[in-house]
């Protein structure tokens, strides 16, 4: 590594990269371990220290480079170990595993075959390089694909990589005209889930007069089941910062800030880490490589409220107020941070412009559909068996995300719903996956992309109870400052919760629907204005689930609790004991070897036994 | 315990007294106290001359912050959308009747606070519970007993 030094100017940039590029290849193998938090909860870091430890016992190291890296998406499948430049692919791997992996793989070019990716249940069908694993190969990682490359804490591995290469590009070949021009051109779209052409909020903040201007980055990622914005930062900072740096100079700022969510300590951290590095190196600061451009970034840490992920709340919390929104006559453009003309872009837009201009507006528009040029990173979670993070062009179709890439439904069970767009957006059924997903088709079948969340839900999902889920989340979330928000949610919450406890009544639905369309219409902010998505998009597409739970009081998928019973069908059970052990009531009686029996007076549906049984003897109706 | 007015002074001022880092100073306060304690937000409304309505309104406004004591271990249980498809709430409940506290609560030794969060990003592993930073995934009821024992 290149001590800490001043980039004097962008031939000295260049002649770096060069130089890292030479040391570089010197280095025959490199085995890069997922360090990202999904993979660090199954041990990544005590994985990344067992092969520098074995490396280096074994002496190694001018042979062989240990790296742990940023997310590579794949988490169902971690601790991932990727060994380059074959890029053999080995999934769940173990501390046992290091000797064997650096004897085999690594000195004598022998795959192990347990360690590899299996196609099928059986496990026959082996696959060795990550590239040909169905999970990365339909996917198209633009944005995402360095972060299997690099340590996000190594600034020489960015720059190795061509990066902060656009910013120079930018400063010395470019007027901020000429930038503006190029994102307007590229079609590119908000990523936070609103979709606003990014082009045109710059200019529109470049030509909004005053002096100080401020570009932020909102990292405030608060959607239940979104995580790619985590990973980006946490994988790949200085792309971030290197768009931002961009922005900046296009619209006229010279201070950016990070809005960042206190919930993700390892993001913060290699933030932290990487701003640190960007000022040592002068690429922020002043004069960055001597174009008389100056910027400065600091980064913030969120207090925990969901709201600040809307813009006008984040630059209320930014100030060191209550993160409370305000309405939209004032843009935010033109007043935004301490009133002066601000610029909000949300992490993956940031990450997308050093790309652009790297490679090119045309080659950026090429991907896509019409309206939505370019790729969107999704978390897949929920019911699915490959979750992880994945990168798709515009309008890839939702089957292809969920079958083709996500592996389908774990099981054996049936597909119900995928919900898109966080508590914003809705759910979408099974006849609609052959939309393609892009701002204005989702938009069309009643979700939206949202910052990019994607909740697959088995037959086992109650409808009711996903709406009832959002509502009750929102609630919570609601800065409270607006009435309809405030009150629209608390009176919806309430209904919900009244049909799946079986008390609700004749015109709920209709009730629900009219609630709706007051809190679209006249809410202060994003947060309200479409807190009924989730609601209304059941209700469009799952509205017999909700006539289910008032007409018969029945939950059809089981869940609702006071509607369910549970008990156990004799003939499947061998009197294993196992839900007499759990049941935390003491509603379980039977002798070892007998059928058991649920007392339904002392039951209280926690479901421990149904999760116990290994026999599906515990029935629920 | 008292409350050590040395270090409200020292996080107020490595802040340079600015009103803008109010939520990064409350923020440190709450790490170094593991609560906001009545007499810290006193001196530092006193030592900043921000009235303490204001403060008193980010610190209730924010989740990270608690006005009450709070337990040794942190237990958040994961209530992400992932992990409330994947059985979340059951694990929450259980880990309710378990400690004697509702969500939200900390036990009365001061042991554990129990919490639901929204969310950690780690959906892979649903559903997930994490206490202090130990992230444990594909957690199953049966497995909870033996996950807290080392804490108590």
């Amino acid at each position: 590594m290149a001590g800490a030094r001043r980039i004097a100017n962008r031939l000295e940039l260049d002649a770096l990269r060069k130089s890292l590029l030479t040391s570089r290849s010197r280095a025959k193998t490199l085995i890069t371990i997922c360090a990202g938090t999904g993979c660090l909860a199954w041990g990544a870091d005590s994985l990344v220290r067992g092969f520098q430890k074995e490396v280096k016992r074994r002496g190694l190291g001018e042979k062989v480079e240990v790296k742990g890296t940023g997310c590579h998406g794949f988490c169902e499948r971690g601790p991932l170990v990727v060994i380059r430049p074959e890029m053999i692919c080995y999934v769940n791997v173990r501390g046992k595993d290091i000797p064997e992996i650096i004897s085999e793989t690594v000195l004598k070019g022998n795959v192990i075959e347990r360690l590899l990716y299996a196609k099928d249940p059986s496990g026959r069908k082996k696959i060795v390089r990550e590239d040909d694993i169905p999970f990365y190969k339909l996917q198209k990682r633009i944005i995402f694909g360095s972060n299997g490359q690099i340590d996000p804490t190594s600034i020489d591995d960015y720059i190795s990589i061509g990066g902060y290469g656009a910013l120079s590009k930018a400063l010395f070949e470019m007027t901020p005209e000429e930038i503006i021009e190029a994102i307007k051109r590229s079609g590119l779209r908000g990523r936070g889930g609103g979709g606003f052409p990014t082009g045109v909020k710059w200019d529109a903040c470049r030509k909004a007069p005053g002096q100080e201007k401020f570009v932020i980055c909102n990292a405030d990622e608060g959607d239940p089941g979104a995580y790619m914005d985590r990973s980006l930062l946490e994988g790949n900072p200085h792309s971030v910062i290197e768009g931002m740096t961009i922005g900046s100079y296009a619209i006229g700022a010279n201070q950016g800030y990070v809005f960042v969510r206190n919930e993700y300590p390892l993001a913060v951290q290699n933030l932290i880490i990487a701003l640190q590095q960007a000022k040592e190196y002068g690429l922020l600061g002043e004069d960055i490589l001597d174009s008389g451009f100056n910027f400065d970034v600091k980064p913030s840490r969120g207090g925990g409220a969901f709201v600040c992920g809307e813009s006008s709340a984040l630059m209320a919390s930014l100030e060191g107020k209550v993160g409370e929104p305000r309405a939209k006559y004032i843009h935010t453009v033109e007043r935004g941070l301490w009133d002066k003309p601000s610029n909000v872009n949300n992490v993956e837009t940031w990450a997308n412009i050093p790309v652009i201009l790297r490679k090119g507006v045309d080659w950026f528009t090429g991907i896509g559909t019409e309206g939505s040029k370019g790729t969107k990173i999704f978390s897949l979670v929920g019911n699915i068996k490959n979750t992880g993070l994945v990168e798709v062009p515009m309008g890839t179709t939702l089957r292809q995300i969920v079958y083709d890439i996500g592996g389908g439904i774990p099981n054996g069970k049936v597909f119900k719903a995928v919900q898109t767009g966080g508590p914003s957006g809705g759910c979408i059924p099974d006849h609609l996956l052959d939309s393609p997903v892009d701002f204005d088709r989702l938009a069309e079948v009643g979700s939206m992309m949202g910052s990019g969340g994607m909740i697959v839900m088995d037959e086992d999902t109650c409808m009711v109870d996903v709406a009832r889920y959002f509502i009750s989340f929102l609630q919570e979330e609601s800065c409270g400052k607006c009435t309809p928000c405030r009150e629209g949610l608390l009176q919806m919450g309430e209904i919900l919760t009244n049909i799946c406890e079986g008390k609700g009544r004749r015109g709920d639905i209709e009730l629900l629907e009219e609630l709706s369309i007051v809190m679209k219409d006249v809410s202060l902010c994003a947060l309200g204005g479409t807190a009924p998505n989730p609601v209304l998009s059941t209700l469009r597409y799952f509205r017999d689930e909700y006539e289910a739970h008032i007409e018969d009081k029945r939950c059809p998928a089981g869940i609702c609790k006071a509607l369910i019973t549970y008990s156990i069908e004799a003939t499947m059970c061998n009197g294993c004991h196992a839900c007499f052990s759990v049941c935390p009531s003491g509603a379980i009686a039977g002798e070892k070897k007998k059928p058991h029996l649920i007392d339904g007076e002392k039951c209280i549906k926690c479901g421990a036994c149904r999760e116990a049984c290994n026999f599906q003897a515990v029935i629920v109706s | 315990m008292p409350v050590d007015l040395e270090a409200v002074h020292g996080i107020v001022e490595k802040h340079g007294y600015m009103e803008s880092s109010l939520i990064a100073i409350l923020q440190d306060m709450q790490s170094t106290f593991n609560y906001l304690p009545q007499k810290a937000l006193r001196e530092v409304s006193k030592s900043m001359n921000i009235p303490l309505s204001r403060i008193y309104a980010i610190a209730t406004f924010y989740k990270t912050f608690s006005l009450r004591p709070r337990g040794r271990h942190a237990i958040h249980v994961c209530l992400g959308t992932a992990c409330h498809v994947r059985g979340g709430q059951r694990i929450l409940e259980y880990l309710e009747r378990k400690l004697g506290v509702k969500s939200g609560g900390t036990t009365e030794d001061l042991t554990f606070t129990l919490e639901r969060v929204n969310c950690l990003g780690a959906c892979a592993m649903g559903p997930m519970v994490v206490v202090d930073q130990k992230y444990m995934g594909k957690v199953k009821l049966d497995k909870i007993d033996s996950i807290l024992k080392p804490y108590k």
